[in-house]
């Protein structure tokens, strides 16, 4: 690599350059072969790691692992449904609130913000990426269980008379899945924003110059110029979102109760796949609960690959779609 | 800054117990200054404790302990496995994972004692409330929801309870906090025996699951009407509110140190002189007794396969059950009472160094 670097810098020995380069340029290509193989060799490894481990489990209670609703250490029944169905909701609770609340602020330092704004407000937003979940956990239960169980349950239950609906039926104590979404949202927002606002700084200048020239106002602009533009960019974004609050364990095991039990109130606590393997894998010393475990570590591994897959596929779709 | 220390301490613990592993069949005697001499693994409860008497003993004998604090199922785990010299449980073991350890039998050594206690949150009460084992089991099962109840009011005339809802609160991660809690009302409350049952993870009929001793106490701390457990020593020293909780003398005692010790020396009474220390102590007999007490245990194996470890292992155990429990008490841990303290160190004189393999 050195020898590379400085034949480049030497202009009068061109004539050795070329074989040389050609020298390194093997070399080159073999570390980064190595380097493109190691990553999948380790993704590979830990999924066949997982699902041997998981293999009794799977092998003695079968699907009911992902069906059955009771998870009972002590009489031997293992059944993670409110786990897989606390991912799911909380992380999709997640995506609903993030997703706008993050395009908005894509658009706007893309589109709206003065040159001075755009900065700051950018890094700050990237910031939120750079908090540890344990401090997001910890924020969450001083600050906004509090919030939520005083000034923002009360709202829908009481000022809009909503509490006998199932959405948000029952007690508010404040640790709930609407907490892990609120956390997890915040958590998700960065990424979703940052991509955002880079593919829509990356549309050409020409296709706005173009909208505006036709006659369209500035909203007709991002919205039928812009926006479809990036939409698989946007896509991905999302998606990235989504994988991070699909695994994110430690701020979400510390607000959302912990509570195996599947409600469709937002205001009752539940479990996630992640909190539950966080929370019982260290005291875990009987071997099927262990391999319940991993099994549970197993079905999340599943569903993230499934869920890159669906990315993969919308990116794919939007960006074909647009090409026509 | 102790986060680095611990770090830097668990890499030289990694390092060393793969070095014990790889040596151990060769009874080494090259453990010398600088390296680690033994380590252990296990109950993160004992902890502050362990780390006091591990470093007063490196101050005074030269001998340095490594502790892994990865909580009981780990330590057992890596002591099943042999990876460390000795664990630290805060539930005994089961004869099922005392079978599956690679290295024999194992002694259970009974190091001091730690007491479960309830603690809750009721605006505008300035005397601790009174609960029996039955109050206790029927708030945590959901059959009594609010404070006004009279299960709850009878135990405390002249007390004014609110007529709030109960938010019950345990713990989320597997504990040896939450198998002394169930083990107590396993004991006490038969139908308690027969629908939840005990261990370091139950299927709690009701409530909000937190993580940690903190995770509880600060959930208990911030929502009115909420009731929970914590470790004895982590409410004391963060003055939560305790309730006192009938024994089975039908006395109501809160729980301090001394109290904890009295159930230690009440249920020794009843001791069998063979005994493997393998016992609860919870609903102890005894009119002081504290009732939801436990022991916590050092989990060595009788035969030792290194001789030289061996000797420092039983001259490290000898010394925290003299001159060790002393400590105990400041730092809210209870000692173990003086007659059965002497009745632990000579079952260490049954362990056997010269195991040759």
């Amino acid at each position: 690599m050195t020898a590379v670097s400085a034949h480049w810098l030497d202009k009068d020995r061109r004539k050795l350059r070329v074989e040389e380069f050609s020298i390194g340029d093997r070399i080159y290509e073999l570390v980064t072969a190595a380097c493109a193989l190691v990553v999948p060799a380790l993704v590979v490894s830990i999924a066949v790691a997982i699902f041997a481990a998981a293999w009794p489990a799977f092998a003695k209670l079968g699907l009911s692992i992902v069906t059955s609703s009771s998870w009972d250490v002590a009489g031997g029944s293992f059944g993670a449904a409110p786990a897989l169905f606390g991912t799911l909701v909380s992380s999709a609770v997640a995506l609903i609130i993030a997703t706008p609340l993050a395009i908005g602020v894509a658009i706007f330092l893309s589109e709206f913000s003065p040159a001075w704004l755009r900065q700051p407000v950018g890094f700050l937003v990237d910031l939120l990426a750079a908090i540890p979940s344990v401090v997001y956990g910890l924020w969450g239960i001083f600050v906004l269980i509090p919030l939520l169980r005083e000034q923002v349950m009360p709202f829908p239950r009481d000022t809009l008379h909503l509490g006998a609906t199932p959405l948000f039926r029952g007690p508010a104590y404040g640790p709930s899945m609407l907490a892990a979404g609120v956390i997890l949202a915040i958590m998700a927002l960065p990424y979703i924003s940052a991509v955002s606002r880079e593919v829509l700084m990356a549309v050409p200048r020409s296709q706005r110059e173009a909208a505006l020239a036709l006659g369209a106002t500035r909203w007709e602009m991002i919205r039928d110029a812009v926006i479809p533009y990036a939409r698989s960019g946007i896509i991905g974004g999302i998606m990235l979102g989504l994988g991070r609050a699909l695994g994110e364990t430690m701020a979400v095991t510390m607000v959302i109760g912990n509570r195996p039990e599947i409600s469709a109130s937002l205001f009752a606590p539940g479990y996630t796949m992640a909190s539950l393997i966080a929370n019982e894998f260290s005291e875990a010393t009987n071997d099927l609960h262990l391999s319940a475990l991993m099994a549970v570590g197993a079905v999340l591994f599943v569903i993230t690959l499934i869920v890159n897959a669906i990315a993969r596929w919308l990116v794919w779709s939007v960006s074909r779609s647009r090409a026509k | 800054m102790r986060a680095l220390k611990v770090a830097a301490l668990m890499l030289l613990a990694v390092a060393c117990s793969k070095e014990g592993a790889n040596n151990s069949s060769t009874a080494s005697s090259t453990a010398s200054s600088g390296s680690v001499d033994l380590t252990g693994a296990g109950a993160t409860f004992p902890y502050p404790l362990y780390s006091k008497w591990f470093s007063d003993y490196a101050g005074r004998t030269g001998v340095k302990i490594n502790y892994q604090s990865i909580g009981s199922g780990g330590g057992i785990r890596q002591l099943s496995e042999g990876t460390v010299d000795f664990g630290a449980s805060d539930s005994p073991m089961s004869d099922d994972e005392m079978k599956k350890a690679k290295g024999g039998p194992i002694i259970h050594i009974p190091t001091v004692l730690g007491a479960v206690v309830v603690i809750y949150n009721v605006p505008g009460l300035t005397t601790p409330i009174s609960l029996t084992a039955r109050a206790i089991a029927d708030i945590f099962s959901g059959r009594i929801t609010k404070w006004s109840d009279t299960r709850i009011t009878s135990l405390n005339p002249g007390v004014t309870l609110p007529g709030t809802d109960i938010l019950v609160v345990h713990r989320s991660d597997g504990s040896g906090t939450t198998y002394i809690f169930t083990d107590y009302l396993t004991k006490a409350v038969p139908v308690w025996s027969s629908s939840v049952g005990k261990g370091k993870e139950v299927k709690w009929p009701v409530g909000l699951g937190a993580k940690g001793n903190e995770g509880v106490a600060g959930q208990v701390k911030q929502t009115p009407g909420a009731i929970g457990y914590v470790e004895l020593a982590y409410a004391k020293q963060n003055r939560l509110s305790m309730a006192a909780v009938a024994n089975k003398a039908g006395k109501t005692i809160l729980a301090s140190v001394s109290a904890v010790t009295a159930a230690a020396a009440g249920a020794a009474q009843t001791l069998p002189a063979n005994t493997d220390y393998r016992i609860s102590i919870v609903d102890a007999p005894g009119p002081e007794s504290y009732p939801i007490s436990s022991f916590t245990w050092i989990l060595v194996y009788q035969h030792q396969r290194d001789a030289v470890k061996g000797k420092k292992l039983v001259d490290f155990l000898n010394w925290a059950l003299t001159d060790g429990e002393a400590q105990a008490p400041p730092l809210d841990y209870a000692p173990l009472p003086a007659n059965m303290a002497s009745k632990v160190r000579a079952k260490l004189a049954t362990i056997d160094l010269a195991a040759a393999q």
